[in-house]
């Protein structure tokens, strides 16, 4: 039990996104992404807007929870608008200070490119909000799946990915674990010079790293005494399967990158 | 040092789904000196407690009162590594915290922390080390090169060298064998008296608890369920029961003879040859009348 909130972490609330299919999610997902791309006036960006705002209002995941998964994007966000304010020499002059001129076109284009960016973000953070880990690897596994012609490990990677993801939470509780065993011996990770507090790592992260080989090892002698051999004829505990659900938010979907790309110009 | 809690509860994740109440409204006082069991469950709140009792988590509400140390969510100790220093614990497994090249740096790692100059902590070394069974030859090693209850041994000395007048110790005797569970609380049980410590032991071994503890406070769910010695604790079987925790063997035992023959055999920790007296003791009375 920790106090740590991972950004994008999977809320368990039950909505329609919830019970969709997550291959449906990673397709959609992947369709927007491009298509954010292809709006380019005030209808588009708009249509894409009011459709990211519904689609949040149906995870009923509370809204606090994307404003966080923004968070990491904030800077990246504000630094473009900003070069784009400054460098950009488009449209009348709305402002000019000595040398520094600051055009129409500049501001627009900040903030256009700000908003694809939220968009984006916004979108894809509500893949990892509403799906649990193992249902988006099994979903990747089966997306990739007609890569297995060409000779592509689709199963060993999706078993790779279900292992990071299922350790993510034991290796938050091991660094909680340790960071507080540590603190309890004197070391402090809050206060104090830079120099003090990146040695006062080291503590941390080796036993951190000698528990997670560990755990490896562990692991791989567990899977090989259950006789793990690798995906080949292994069947799985629940299929994925398409449902009216899905049917419905496909044609959705579709409805509405057919509107974009008759509303842009 | 004393320590009262008043009131205290815990609440993980705070106003989010996940949110977790781990503590509810626990108080109670452990006067200094005092060998305090604190009994309960996985799940019970147990370790969440003791990370009170050094500030590494602060109430939610209420307040922690630790010697001459207030913790309360408005205002906590400025030097808390003070506090640190006077609180020793003792986690779960704590062998996972050795990190260290050699055994020697990995005991002297804590007291470095506190402040301790080299010629003291040298002094600490050696006498903390006959204490937990280790020899000096140990101490050049890496600490990753050993058994693992040398290694828990090592982190348990690395606790004792800073000579904290507070022990909490976590199940200090988890995945031992049997013999070295015996010598580490054997070992705890002389420091404390030697040390004129306050020892805290939370654990979910009812025997333990008899044996070393004089005071006894059992938690469930969060909520602190029952306290007292363990003569008042053990009289109440069906409550314990309804908490899935058994009463000791030879608690056990005193009772169905007590009730076999009508004799009155306190329920509390006795060695063999004290019970046997007692046994005889009372037997002789009843047929003297």
């Amino acid at each position: 039990m920790s106090n740590f909130m991972i950004i994008g972490q999977y809320v368990p609330v039950d909505s329609f996104i919830h019970r969709l299919d997550p291959r449906t999610k990673i397709i959609i997902i992947f369709f927007f992404v491009i298509f954010v791309f292809f709006a380019n006036n005030v209808w588009s960006y708009g249509l894409l807007t009011v459709f990211t705002f519904i689609t949040i209002l149906t995870t009923k995941v509370p809204f606090r929870f994307i404003l966080k998964g923004l968070t990491p994007v904030w800077f990246l966000i504000l630094f473009t608008m900003l070069l784009h304010i400054f460098l950009t020499k488009e449209g009348p002059v709305v402002f000019e200070l000595f040398t520094l001129e600051i055009h129409l076109g500049g501001i627009m284009k900040g903030l256009v490119i700000s908003l694809r960016f939220m968009l984006l973000v916004a979108m894809t953070i509500l893949l990892t909000l509403t799906t649990t880990p193992i249902d988006i690897t099994d979903a990747i596994e089966k997306l990739l799946n007609p890569l297995k012609k060409v000779k592509f490990p689709v199963h060993e990677l999706a078993l790779m990915m279900s292992i990071s993801l299922r350790f993510i939470p034991t290796l938050m509780q091991e660094t909680d674990k340790i960071s507080k065993a540590q603190s309890s011996r004197g070391v402090d990770f809050r206060t104090g010079p830079i120099k003090e507090r990146i040695k006062a790592i080291i503590p941390l992260l080796i036993p951190l790293f000698v528990s997670a080989f560990k755990r490896a090892e562990e692991l791989a002698m567990a899977m090989e005494a259950r006789g793990y051999r690798g995906g080949e004829g292994r069947t799985k505990l629940r299929e994925l399967s398409f449902h009216r659900n899905d049917y419905v938010s496909f044609i959705i979907f579709a409805v509405v990158i057919v509107i974009l790309m008759i509303v842009r110009n | 040092m004393d320590i009262t809690f008043e009131n205290v509860s815990y609440t993980y994740q705070k106003n989010t789904p996940f949110e977790h109440k781990a503590l509810e409204n626990i108080s109670f006082h452990i006067p200094k000196r005092s060998f305090v069991a604190i009994i309960g469950h996985t799940g019970s709140g147990k370790s969440t407690l003791i990370q009170h009792l050094n500030g590494l988590l602060i109430p939610t509400e209420g307040k922690v009162t630790i010697g001459e140390y207030e913790l309360t969510k408005e205002k906590k100790p400025e030097n808390m590594k003070a506090l640190r220093s006077k609180v020793g614990i003792v986690f779960q497994y704590p062998e996972h915290q050795l990190f260290e090249e050699t055994v020697e740096k990995d005991i002297a790692f804590g007291p470095k922390n506190f402040g301790l100059d080299d010629a003291t902590i040298e002094k600490r070394i050696k006498e903390v080390l006959p204490k937990v069974g280790l020899s000096e030859e140990l101490l050049s090693r890496s600490p990753f090169d050993l058994s693992g209850g040398q290694m828990r041994r090592v982190a348990i000395a690395g606790v004792l060298a800073s000579k904290p007048s507070v022990y909490v110790l976590d199940e200090p005797t988890a995945g031992l064998d049997p013999r070295g569970q015996k010598e580490i609380m054997d070992m705890f049980y002389e420091l404390h008296h030697e040390e004129k410590a306050t020892t805290i032991l939370v654990t979910h071994n009812m025997e333990d608890a008899l044996k070393y503890a004089d005071y006894i406070i059992i938690l469930n769910k969060g909520k602190k369920y029952m306290e007292g010695t363990s003569e008042e604790i053990f009289k109440h079987e069906e409550a314990l029961h309804n908490v899935h925790l058994k009463v000791p063997q030879s608690i056990q035992f005193i009772k169905q003879f007590n009730e076999r023959f009508q004799t009155d055999i306190p329920l509390k920790k006795h060695s063999l040859e004290e019970l046997a007296e007692k046994i005889v003791k009372s037997i002789r009375s009843k047929t003297d009348e």
